[in-house]
């Protein structure tokens, strides 16, 4: 493959340079860039603005409204996103449900829900984890029970996401209890508004609130909601955690990482010199970039592969290893970065009127906590032990 | 029987619950729990019995402050007595040094300035002298819990004699704002402004380096300490649900892939655990053999605290990314721990050079 920009990828790349410089609001991307939270009204005005521009279902096959971007096309538009703070496209209906209704769902789901994930008027939310099966996925046992044209839901999900804001969620179900685990799982649509429904907040041990659990109690939902096949659902799952795993490579992220972490250290002092100058620090900054620079590469040479292939594979687990690892190693690096200042856990310094003391930097007020959520990238998705085990199974073969 | 007494203090009457509620408070701790551990001696343990303590030495500081870490007690006997107490016994501000034994009194210390320098050896806040009397005139950063206390030290130069000054000033000094903030482990720290804010001279003007140094030993000690006794608490919840969830059939323990790293990490807290033994050993021995000591014990503490911190929750999944659950709490303050008094890389370095 060719690692080098041809001149239509960078014309691309200013095409969205412009459009960002044009379209994100300040504001915003203030607050993506100091890791706080992206309100409900944000993210979906941003989907608003990349939908107008036709850009919200990129990664969509051309005959569902996607673009056709070549993997570096896809892999420049997410690396300016993130280095202008764009918010990120939230994945669980977009870059999650969406494939898997485009490749199992009916002709009759897709036409009514893949349009109303572009047009806003659905936000979904996962129904994966319960508190039984978290890398044990295949253990869950919230039920489903068909009774005349609807399917009964009894049990449990957790670690919801901004499951708050949501009005739809995409469940996995057991509905069959007597075969192999795997075997009896089912994938169904479910509105949240149905009576039995009840959504609890986690908090984060960083103060947050972006996780949810949520409780079913003979929760009727129409048998059309089932996605595909009865007892098919473990197969689809798979195929939707391996493209959430897709882009999970977080290459654009990271950069943007880096680049505040360079500026940073130039302002940061240590032994009275700037901290850039600190050998210590200066080498453990270079191992991140170098890091960074192979996994572009990586990321690129894996996403080639996609393409010329059946779609992701078990090499998403190396990019969500690596890719996580990274990411959180440069939210390690900026909390060592800030010293004393790391202490400070002063995120109202965002909010109007605020006339507080401005402990560190302004964009790194929220910086510690950020660390400690960002314990969560290795966990979330398939933990990173279970990745290590599908790659063991499935790329090694042992 | 010290670590006996504050373990049975900390099993009846220092409930976690109570701890987290007051870390978010506007204090930022209780002072009802910091007047109890006075009066069951945990200060007084923290000092020589010439100036009304009854221990002192490097192990009474580990052994309190071990056991303080496993109850995550929140309260800042080291920042408002331990480090303070310290220097005002040795500028002979007994009655003071009585006060802050009995948890009568608390001082804070201020000795960082802006830069978020780990550095303290060459302050810009800077003292005149009219008369005998002394005024401060400067900015402090990160002064831990000088929010509510009685005292603030503060470091300085002076115009006349080169090097650096420590000063006593009173909370509600002329001149002097506080502006508290939340620190992300819970509890809190100040801003200080000083202007022209009247302050006693501590010790000979231009000639307090060693002191302060000898002061920040003993803090840095105790931080190890309280390190240590985090990482014990995390090392057994991390065991005890390692028996108990299960996933795929079985306990989590039963997979040998997390067995050896449950096993690793048990490695690196003996391994930091020796490391607090050899610096409570040195707290008395000449400054750069303490020093030698000391910073290898923050650098191991640093290194190994961060380490066990991230394992730990990644080895509890979900659950120890809570605020419900136990775990991250004590993780938070494992991780800050290497934020004060300088973190891994500064005493990596100044072992080094030493």
């Amino acid at each position: 493959m060719d690692l080098n920009f041809t001149e239509a990828d960078q014309a691309f790349r200013q095409e969205v340079i412009e459009f960002l410089r044009v379209e994100l609001p300040a504001d915003i991307s203030r607050r993506v860039h100091a890791d706080l939270p992206v309100s409900k009204e944000d993210t979906e005005f941003w989907h608003a603005v990349l939908h107008k521009r036709g850009w919200l279902t990129y990664n969509w096959p051309k005959s569902f409204g996607g673009i056709g971007w070549s993997p570096v096309q896809q892999f420049i538009f997410e690396e300016e996103c993130a280095a202008a703070g764009a918010p990120r496209i939230l994945p669980f209906g977009l870059k999650m449900l969406a494939p898997v209704l485009i490749a199992f769902g009916s002709k009759e789901q897709q036409e009514h829900w893949l349009p109303r994930m572009c047009d806003g008027t659905d936000w979904w939310c996962q129904g994966y984890s319960e508190p039984g099966s978290g890398s044990d996925l295949a253990s869950l046992k919230t039920t489903a029970v068909k009774q005349g044209d609807h399917y009964v839901i009894n049990g449990q999900k957790t670690w919801t996401t901004l499951g708050q804001y949501a009005n739809m969620i995409f469940c996995l179900v057991r509905t069959d209890g007597d075969c192999k685990p795997q075997a009896g799982i089912s994938f169904i649509l479910v509105d949240l508004a149905t009576p039995g429904i009840e959504m609890r907040p986690i908090r984060t041990l960083d103060g947050g609130q972006e996780v949810n659990e949520v409780f079913f109690t003979d929760v009727r939902v129409p048998a059309s909601n089932l996605v595909g096949e009865e007892n098919k659902g473990w197969t689809y799952a798979k195929y939707l955690l391996a493209h959430e795993r897709n882009g999970i490579a977080n290459v654009g992220i990271s950069g943007q990482k880096l680049a505040r972490l360079k500026r940073l250290s130039l302002t940061q002092k240590r032994n009275g010199k700037p901290l850039a100058d600190d050998p210590l620090f200066a080498a453990r900054l270079a191992r991140l970039e170098i890091e960074l620079h192979n996994l572009e590469t990586t990321n690129l040479r894996v996403l080639d592969g996609f393409s010329k292939g059946a779609g992701p594979g078990p090499e998403s687990s190396m990019l969500k290893i690596i890719g996580s690892e990274l990411e959180q190693n440069f939210d390690d690096l900026t909390r060592r970065a800030l010293g004393r200042h790391a202490q400070a856990h002063t995120p109202q310094v965002f909010e109007p009127g605020y006339n507080g003391p401005q402990v560190a930097p302004q964009d790194m007020a929220n910086q510690s906590a950020a660390y400690f959520n960002k314990r969560k990238v290795s966990i979330y998705g398939g933990s990173n032990e279970i990745q290590k085990n599908i790659i063991t199974k499935m790329i090694l073969g042992l | 029987m010290l670590a006996d007494m504050i373990g049975k203090f900390i099993q009846n009457d220092y409930p976690l619950k109570a701890r987290i509620t007051a870390g978010s408070s506007a204090l930022g701790y209780c002072t009802a729990a910091y007047s109890t551990m006075a009066q069951l001696g945990l200060i007084g343990a923290l000092f020589e019995e010439e100036v009304g303590g009854f221990g002192g030495s490097g192990f009474d500081i580990a052994t309190v402050f071990t056991e303080l870490g496993k109850g995550l007690v929140l309260e800042p006997l080291n920042d408002t007595a331990l480090t303070t107490g310290y220097i005002l016994a040795q500028t002979d501000q007994l009655e003071l040094v009585e006060q802050i034994v009995l948890g009568e009194k608390r001082v804070a210390l201020g000795l960082i300035e802006n830069g978020a320098d780990y550095d303290w050896s060459a302050p810009e806040t800077l003292a005149r002298q009219t008369g005998a009397a002394w005024q401060l005139n400067g900015v402090k950063t990160c002064v831990k819990f000088a929010h509510g206390a009685d005292a603030l030290i503060v470091s300085a130069q002076t115009q006349s004699t080169p090097g650096i000054s420590l000063f006593l000033i009173e909370a509600a000094a002329a001149g002097l704002a506080e502006h508290p903030f939340q620190t992300v482990d819970g509890g809190n720290a100040c801003e200080i402004t000083l202007h022209n804010t009247p302050a006693q001279l501590l010790a000979v003007e231009g000639a307090a380096y060693p002191l302060i140094d000898a002061a920040a030993a003993r803090a840095t000690l105790a931080l190890c300490a309280e390190a240590l006794g985090l990482m014990e608490r995390i090392k057994d919840m991390t065991i005890d649900y390692m028996r108990t969830r299960k996933q795929f059939g079985s306990e989590l323990g039963k997979f040998q892939a997390l067995q050896h790293r449950v096993a690793q990490m048990l490695l690196e807290i003996e391994q930091a655990k020796s490391a607090v033994i050899n610096a409570a050993n040195d707290l008395q021995a000449p400054t750069d053999e303490r020093n030698r000591a000391i910073s290898a014990a923050k650098y191991s503490i640093g290194r190994i605290g961060c380490a066990v911190a991230e394992e730990a929750i990644q080895l509890h999944g979900g659950i120890g990314m809570t605020w419900e659950y136990d775990l991250g709490h004590f993780a938070k303050r494992l991780v800050m721990i290497d934020h004060e008094w300088g973190d891994q890389d500064f005493h990596m370095m100044r072992f080094a050079q030493s």
